[in-house]
């Protein structure tokens, strides 16, 4: 195994100093095979994104696990969780072992895969979420992600029934019936557009009622995606009470607004909508709080034919996840310790997963990633390693570039290109 | 002269007095015995309709072959996704055979927007979903500005569904442009709240259609698919008929100069009763006329017309 003597970097923002890795971990002295001159660089533990669809099995068109991992390995992550909607759904303990599989195959980050709450996404059975846990996929996230878990009662049963394995429940927060045919926020621009609305209460009212399930059985819930000014203020009631409920928050939900969509160009299409300003700076100050815990991408390849359409009939999501520090650095400036907090060590610690999100000290593994904050990058979807191309910052310059990241001691990325 | 006409919004007050003054002399023609103009020969206009919509293709076709166009008639009803192709694939076939304006009726609002996108012609928005239908805004204002004698100035109040109404949206858009006062009514499942900020700071809404009427200069009913009511934006066709629905005593209130006006196709009994859409004060049939004298200004100046 090759050992690297990194020179000159900048831990976490602090003064530059020589980051050793041999044997997959970090050591504390002696001699190196290669010398990265890194000055100017910022290290980072390696990135650890909760929310990620990898499409892998039956979309390969649109992404697959070791594509995926790529961009991913280039956003600067080591770790990345897959989400249950594919084709089959990640609802058995073969599914998830077999997205797991593949991502050890593809080797770039560590892939782990979420497991479907419900059998075959349909909210109706609870999927076999004893058999995905103790599956060699180890599975401890669960989530019907792209379907809200809207019926009460079976919320209450899976919140309840995972902590037998310590589980989390993700929930995508839509009340259904209050989105029934919504294609965008729903505020002044979509009623401009004629375009149906996508109401902020449909999202606050699922986490209201979920916090509160979550106190009454004494389990922990994590919510995706958290979009509006009205859910932060509902988080914030609820994790002031002691609701163990943690939340994330996309990039793109940080920078881009409603108002994109009067193009019509179904790049801006999303689930949940694009919001308002006010929703953006909300979610800004949560993140910053606390409020909101983490980021991460919802990282969310579509084919070309499932965007080149009209808005209506055009699939939601943007493709995240080498873009998603950059867009955080944009947002937040150069706050070191708040990114690694946000983006690296709380959602290792929400995932309870080992190895990833921590500190760059003597014996733990080497997962990290090098960035260079000066370098400005204009985003060209196709330069982009992801299979798909629905980005929507085409054109767009951010602040940031990624020049190297390791897993467990081997680079994935090095002079900002994957090695392999 | 603008390119597309997508949305109402695409014209300043100069362009839509222009296209109004244009379409009187249009309707100067259809009392001729030749009604037709050499203008557009040569020219090719494809009608692409994805919904059935008999009387605005119709209008559409009379007014392009009235300028001596070729006429294609694309009908592609059902989704372009589920079955078929693709609007793009679509695009590029009218734009390999040459259309130099394309018309577009769409369920998915903003597909005139994609279309444009796609295409070197014209795009014309002949309705998109529940977005806009601005030719429609032109002959409503020009049937206002034959009988009224003015829009400025003019107090209009459009009523019924203003939620799911392309001719709403565009007819705020485009009134407001040209200085008349919007009053929009409906119950308020049915007017989203934030419609003024939305289109126009000037419109204001009402829930009560008695206290608006007596200074109303025009009065325009909307249709009302009575399938709204299975979505619960309210509980009855009778119970929708009594508080919106424009019957003789409320057509009293009006002032004695005051127009009605209708869109079509109307639900007789239900929005509009039958002795008020019969009145003298109905343009309905006009507004028909109207709408190809409209249209044929819009192909004629988009086209490269000159006034």
């Amino acid at each position: 195994m090759t050992s690297y003597l990194i020179k000159g970097v900048s831990v976490l923002g602090g003064e530059p100093a020589d980051l050793l890795i041999r044997d997959g971990v970090i050591a504390a002295g002696g001699r190196a095979d290669e010398v990265i001159d890194a000055e100017g660089l910022v290290a980072l533990p390696g990135l650890v994104d909760l929310h990620t669809h990898l499409r892998e099995p039956g979309r390969e068109d649109a992404e697959t696990v070791e594509t995926g991992s790529r961009a991913a390995a280039l956003g600067g992550y080591t770790a990345v969780f897959a989400m249950a909607n594919t084709s089959p759904v990640a609802d058995t303990a073969g599914v998830v072992e077999q997205v797991w599989r593949l991502g050890r195959e593809a080797g770039l980050v560590d892939v782990q895969p979420i497991g479907a709450v419900t059998v075959g996404l349909a909210g109706k059975q609870l999927a076999e979420l004893g058999a995905m846990a103790t599956s060699a996929a180890g599975v401890r996230i669960f989530s019907d992600d792209g379907h809200c878990v809207a019926d009460p009662r079976l919320m209450r049963r899976a919140l309840e029934y995972v902590k037998a394995f310590d589980g989390i429940i993700a929930q995508h927060a839509e009340e259904p019936r209050l989105t029934e045919g919504a294609q965008m926020h729903e505020g002044k621009v979509s009623t401009r557009l004629g375009l149906t609305g996508w109401p902020a209460v449909a999202e606050e009212a699922i986490i209201a009622r979920d916090v509160l399930l979550a106190e009454h059985v004494g389990s922990r819930l994590h919510v995706c995606h958290v979009s509006t000014a009205g859910s932060v203020e509902v988080l914030r009631h609820a994790k002031a009470r002691g609701v163990r409920v943690t939340a994330e928050v996309t990039p793109h939900h940080l920078l881009l607004t409603d108002e994109l969509a009067a193009s019509y160009d179904p790049v801006y299409k999303v689930n949940p909508p694009l919001r308002t300003a006010a929703d953006v700076q909300a979610l800004r100050q949560a993140l910053v709080d606390g409020v909101i815990d983490i980021v991460a991408t919802d990282h969310a390849p579509h084919a070309v034919e499932d965007k080149e359409c009209e808005w209506a009939y055009a699939r939601p999501g943007m493709v995240g996840l080498e873009t998603a520090l950059p867009v955080v650095l944009s947002v937040l400036g150069e706050q070191w310790e708040l990114i690694a907090e946000r983006m690296s060590r709380a959602p290792a610690r929400i995932a309870g997963l080992t190895g990833h999100g921590t500190d760059l000290a003597a014996g733990t593994p080497a997962n990290l990633t090098l960035v260079d904050p000066s370098a400005r990058r204009v985003v060209d979807p196709a330069g982009l390693a992801s299979r798909s191309r629905n980005t929507p910052y085409a054109g767009t310059t951010l602040p940031g570039r990624i020049v190297a990241t390791f897993l467990r001691g081997e680079p994935t990325v090095l002079d900002g290109k994957a090695v392999k | 002269m603008i390119k597309h006409l997508r949305s109402a919004a695409d014209l300043d007050a100069e362009t839509a007095t222009l296209i109004l003054d244009t379409a009187g002399e249009m309707a100067a023609l259809a009392g001729r015995e030749v009604k037709k103009l050499p203008t557009l020969r040569g020219r090719t206009v494809v009608n692409l309709f994805y919904e059935d919509s008999t009387r605005t293709r119709i209008s559409f076709e009379a007014a392009a072959k009235r300028l001596s166009a070729d006429v294609i008639n694309f009908s592609a009803k059902g989704s372009s996704v589920s079955k078929g192709e693709s609007l793009k694939d679509t695009a590029l076939t009218l734009q390999a055979m040459g259309a130099d304006a394309v018309v577009i009726r769409h369920p998915a609002s903003g597909a005139p927007h994609r279309l444009a996108s796609w295409v070197d012609g014209s795009v014309i928005n002949a309705g998109d979903g529940t977005h806009e239908h601005p030719t429609q805004a032109l002959l409503d204002a020009y049937t206002m500005r034959s009988r009224l004698g003015r829009i400025a100035g003019l107090r209009v109040v459009i009523v019924g569904d203003v939620l799911h109404s392309r001719v709403a949206r565009s007819n705020v858009l485009l009134l407001s442009t040209l200085g008349a006062k919007v009053t929009l009514v409906g119950p308020p499942t049915l007017v989203p709240v934030d419609i003024a900020a939305a289109l126009e700071p000037s419109t204001e809404v009402s829930y009560d259609l008695d206290s608006v009427l007596p200074d109303a200069d025009v009065v325009m009913m909307l249709r009302v698919q009575t399938e709204r009511m299975q979505d619960s934006f309210f509980p009855s066709a009778r119970e929708y008929s009594r508080r919106y629905g424009l019957d003789v005593p409320r057509m009293r209130k009006l002032p004695e100069h005051a127009i009605v006006m209708h869109p079509g196709p109307m639900n007789r009994g239900m929005e509009i009763a039958p002795e008020v859409a019969d009145s003298s004060r109905s343009t309905i049939v006009e507004q028909v006329a109207n709408g190809v004298s409209a249209r044929m200004a819009v192909l004629y100046l988009l086209l490269g017309g000159k006034a």
